[in-house]
């Protein structure tokens, strides 16, 4: 039934041969086709001005008031591509062998390989573009190590790379909104798909100043709408970040890959308060100098400046000799849980580790440590109140990513034919864990260069297709949405959108977080269930459906997570192996190290929705290995 | 710690506001700001009232998206951050806190405190990019840039596009928002082809949008949240001038 639609032959010639293959749409018939692009983050942006660039009608929906709001926007860090400037030993197929290992073999080879390939040209685009990335005294780009990378692969524009990259994609979008090229709907959420004859050929929308809901009708659907780290509540991802456009679409047919694969970073600001809103993301970069140590001694409390050397533990330079601080985002986050549930956590919390910079303002000055992280550092400051160059950071893991999302073949193509997902809305090429600086390839990767590409493929069959909002199918999706905003607006009961939103974070948080286990799952596959109930009962919404409400717009989201939290739980359970991210009690090692099951595992778990009364199905895609070889993932 | 808001409210675009008064106990020093709105929003929530509308996204003084006017001071009383990086500890016990939306004529009222800075973008639009297609471009290294310009570069392309420098000016100039761009790409040695062509028509958009002119009073920089420097409005004047011979 899952057809991945993968070329044959060998892995660095299936894409070329592949892009031959493909349909082409003649350039004539371009302006033909009407598309819609929902979503105008990194992903979005990129391929809604590189479609219109073709040729393509594009309408591009977000429910932001400018592209340039998206949550990209917010990534730190940094971008990789295997251009071995530094001349160490990179290649593409080390790109390619470090993600799909990074991924704990659990993403499909030949996507990886396409992308490692295309990262270069990534890299081009944005410079020509004039994203002004970190260079060096002659005038040459500027790498940097990341995330536990042994090469310098990373380009990075100061602490702010997602923000430089966004406003690249989003001066190409502008530029084609200007030809008229593309038509931006800014303050509009999708909530819902519109299906014709089992193909997707439009939205329904809801403009979030008058509340108008609107239809739209395309050719091809393509949604780059990011990922659903909020449905923790509290994560590094920006606060109207959501599922809705994906987890409608999932109800619409389009499978869910993975849910269960999310991904927690080991460099956040811990928790400080009972009213937090969300967490911050200090950018793993820092790991490359700062040294991450606990106190030896249980419950410790001392100042860290009276805590000497040798009462010290520098927990993963102890472990892992070879990576130290550099080890993947899932072993350093389930390291500095272990500590802290040890005992030996720091801060008022326990529920934090240290994050040291002392050594490298020893060794580099304090000049070049400003240059690279301050930023980093004044953004720390200004949310404890304390100063990272005289006292070493708190840190904690908090959820950041999310690795599962609707299942696409090679094409990007959901199993929804015509509608197509990019970015981190996809199940895609992380596997069970993403390392770091790949989010921002990927999402570039599928919206300037595989998308504008693969869709002609789909459409060229459709050519002369009148699809118009008339259709019935556009006038029940309308009513099913009005009826679902007016149910929302008259329950009318006693708790708060973000009251109920906070308990199903720490159900999963608790039970679906950075250790799973059976016992833990199955409350959390029975308190999820309640908890809904509870909101559709009990919550108390104001305000009315044609004014801006951002009480609705939450709810209507919440409601969302309140479905698919229960699929990540129950994706969880059924995978009775750790792999990446996903860490289960049963399967460790003696050293407390993840342990898959390829036996019987080496499969994306992909969900098809079956309706309210009845468990989501299971669908397997088989993954085939034939250029690389499953190893146990060692850092020591 | 306990204070008093007074805060802008208006239900539409085209509906009178103004001034109501909310107490808000049992404030925390560790809470931000937008923390102790979420905090006082959902107690009005409960009580049946209509919580108080206001923009705000990531939460950590990137996206652009949140801006209050308060107490008379763009993105409130500290230099050098937005209003969702401010903290109640940079507050005393028992004050009245004044909270007011960007007001600018390009900058219309959407609610309460939300504004319609759709005006941005528009400009961006006339010229703020590159004309470039996606594929064909060089590789990256063939272009050396010395890392003093790509620094300054970043310096200018820093701007998060919030709108402060506009609701801070008497004029509600745009200037440091169309020369930071206007800047950074003429800085580069891609942006050279559409030097002239760009800050001509970015600047007549600002015309266009109804902003007010910059009579440098160096406002805009003071209360930029990304300290955006007047010497990029320097440099789009000499551009501007440069353009129109
Ligand atoms: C703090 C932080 C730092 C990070 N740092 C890095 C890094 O250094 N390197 C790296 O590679 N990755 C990093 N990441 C990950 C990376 O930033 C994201 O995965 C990536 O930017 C996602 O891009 P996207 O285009 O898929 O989605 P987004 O940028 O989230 O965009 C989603 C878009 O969809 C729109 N949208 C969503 N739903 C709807 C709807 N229903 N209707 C209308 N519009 C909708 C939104 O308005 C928005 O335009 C970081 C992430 C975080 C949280
Ligand atoms: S120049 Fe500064 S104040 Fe003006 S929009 Fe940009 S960041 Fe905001
Ligand atoms: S909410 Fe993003 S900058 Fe303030």
């Amino acid at each position: 039934m899952l057809n991945s639609k993968v070329p044959a032959g060998p892995l660095s010639e299936k894409w070329t041969k592949h892009q031959f293959d493909l349909k082409l749409v003649n350039p004539a018939n371009k302006r033909k086709y009407n598309i819609i692009v929902v979503g105008t983050g990194l992903a979005g942006a990129s391929a809604a001005a590189s479609l219109a660039e073709l040729g393509y009608n594009v309408q591009a929906f977000s429910y932001h008031e400018s592209p340039r709001r998206a949550h990209s926007i917010a990534a730190q860090g940094g971008i990789n591509a295997a251009k071995n400037y530094p001349n160490d030993g990179d290649s593409i197929f080390r790109l390619f062998y470090d993600t799909i290992k990074g991924g704990d073999y659990r993403s499909r080879e030949a996507n990886v390989y396409r992308l490692a390939e295309i990262s270069n040209n990534i890299i081009d685009q944005c410079v020509a573009q004039g994203v002004p990335f970190a260079r060096e005294y002659g005038g040459l780009l500027d790498n940097r190590s990341f995330g536990g990378a042994q090469v310098s692969r990373t380009f990075y524009a100061r602490g702010q790379t997602g923000q430089q990259l966004l406003l690249g994609c989003y001066s190409a979008l502008v530029r084609q909104m200007h030809t008229g090229k593309v038509k931006f709907h800014p303050r509009h959420e999708m909530l819902d798909l519109v299906m014709i004859d089992g193909e997707a050929k439009g939205i329904i929308t809801r403009n979030l100043i008058t509340g108008d809901i609107q239809s739209h009708a395309a050719h091809a659907v393509v949604l780059a709408t990011g990922g659903y780290s909020n449905a923790f509540f509290l994560s590094t991802n920006a606060m109207a970040s959501n599922a809705t456009a994906a987890w409608r679409a999932h109800k619409k047919g389009a499978f869910f890959a993975n849910p269960c694969f999310t991904q927690i970073h080991p460099t956040c600001i811990p928790v400080a308060s009972e009213h937090q809103s969300k967490l911050t993301l200090m950018s793993e970069s820092l790991r490359n100098d700062g040294r991450v140590w606990v106190p030896k001694k249980e419950g410790d409390k001392r100042h860290p400046a009276e805590i000497s050397e040798d009462e010290r533990d520098y927990y993963l330079e102890r472990l892992y000799p070879s990576f130290g601080n550099l080890v993947p985002r899932d072993v350093a986050s389930r390291r500095a849980k272990e500590m802290c549930d040890l005992g030996n956590g720091v801060g008022e919390t326990g529920l934090a580790v240290y994050l040291d910079f002392a050594d490298a303002i020893q060794r580099l000055g304090r000049n070049i440590v400003t240059e690279k992280y301050g930023n980093l550092f004044d953004m720390y400051k200004q949310i404890t109140g304390e100063n990272p160059y005289e006292i070493p950071m708190r840190i904690y893991p908090a959820v950041h990513y999310t690795m599962g999302g609707l299942w696409v073949d090679y094409n990007l193509m959901s199993t929804i034919p015509g509608l197509y997902i990019l970015g981190e809305a996809n199940y895609s090429d992380h596997g069970a864990n993403r390392l770091g600086a790949s989010a921002l390839m990927q999402g570039l990767a599928d919206g300037y260069f595989i998308l504008p590409y693969t869709i002609g493929d789909y459409l060229t069959g459709k050519l002369g297709e009148n699809i118009s909002t008339e259709d019935e199918a556009f006038e029940v999706a309308k009513t099913d949405v009005k009826g679902r905003i007016e149910t929302l607006l008259t329950v009318n009961g006693e708790r708060t959108v973000d009251d109920i939103h906070r308990e199903l974070g720490l159900i999963l948080w608790e039970n679906v977080g950075m250790a799973r286990n059976t016992a833990g799952l199955e409350k959390a596959l029975n308190k999820i269930p309640k908890l809904r109930d509870e909101f559709w009962q009990n919550v108390k919404v104001s305000g009315t459906a044609d004014e801006l409400n951002p009480e609705l717009e939450k709810a209507g989201r919440v409601a969302d997570f309140l479905e698919l939290g229960e699929l990540m739980a129950r994706d969880a359970l059924n995978r009775e192996e750790s792999c990446g991210g996903h860490f289960r009690d049963e399967h460790q090692t003696e050293e407390n190290e993840a342990k898959r099951n390829d036996e019987e595992f080496t499969y994306v778990a992909t969900w098809q929705y079956k309706g309210k009364e009845s468990p989501s199905e299971l669908h397997k895609e088989n993954l085939v290995f034939e250029n690389v070889e499953l190893t146990t993932r060692s850092y020591k | 710690m306990r204070v008093t808001l007074k805060v802008w409210r208006q239900q539409k675009a085209d509906s009178q506001g103004s001034f109501e008064s909310y107490p808000v106990e049992n404030v925390s020093e560790d809470m931000s700001f937008f923390e102790m709105l979420d905090m006082l929003n959902d107690q009005l929530v409960l009580a049946g009232k209509t919580p108080i509308a206001f923009d705000h996204d990531c939460r950590e003084g990137i996206c652009g998206t949140c801006g209050l006017f308060i107490n008379g001071r763009a993105h409130g009383p500290l230099t050098g951050i937005t209003t969702c990086q401010l903290h109640m500890r940079s507050f005393k016990d028992g004050k009245t806190i004044i909270v007011e939306p960007w007001r600018a004529k390009a900058f219309p009222v959407i609610k309460d405190l939300i504004v319609d800075r759709i005006s941005f973008d528009r400009m961006m639009e006339a010229g703020g990019y590159i004309s470039i297609n996606t594929g064909g471009t060089p590789d990256a290294n063939e272009i050396p840039i010395p890392k003093a310009n790509a620094d300054e570069a970043m310096d200018a392309a820093s701007c998060i596009g919030c709108g402060a420098c506009v609701a801070t000016c008497k004029n509600s100039s745009a200037m440091l928002f169309v020369s930071a761009k206007v800047s950074q790409l003429t800085l580069l040695p891609q942006g050279q082809p559409e030097r002239e062509i760009r800050v001509k028509n970015m600047v007549a958009q600002m015309d266009k949008e109804g902003f007010g002119s910059c009579t440098n009073t160096g406002a805009c920089e003071v209360e930029c949240p990304k300290e955006i420097s007047i010497i990029h409005i320097a440099r789009l004047n000499r551009e501007f001038i440069k353009s129109s011979f």
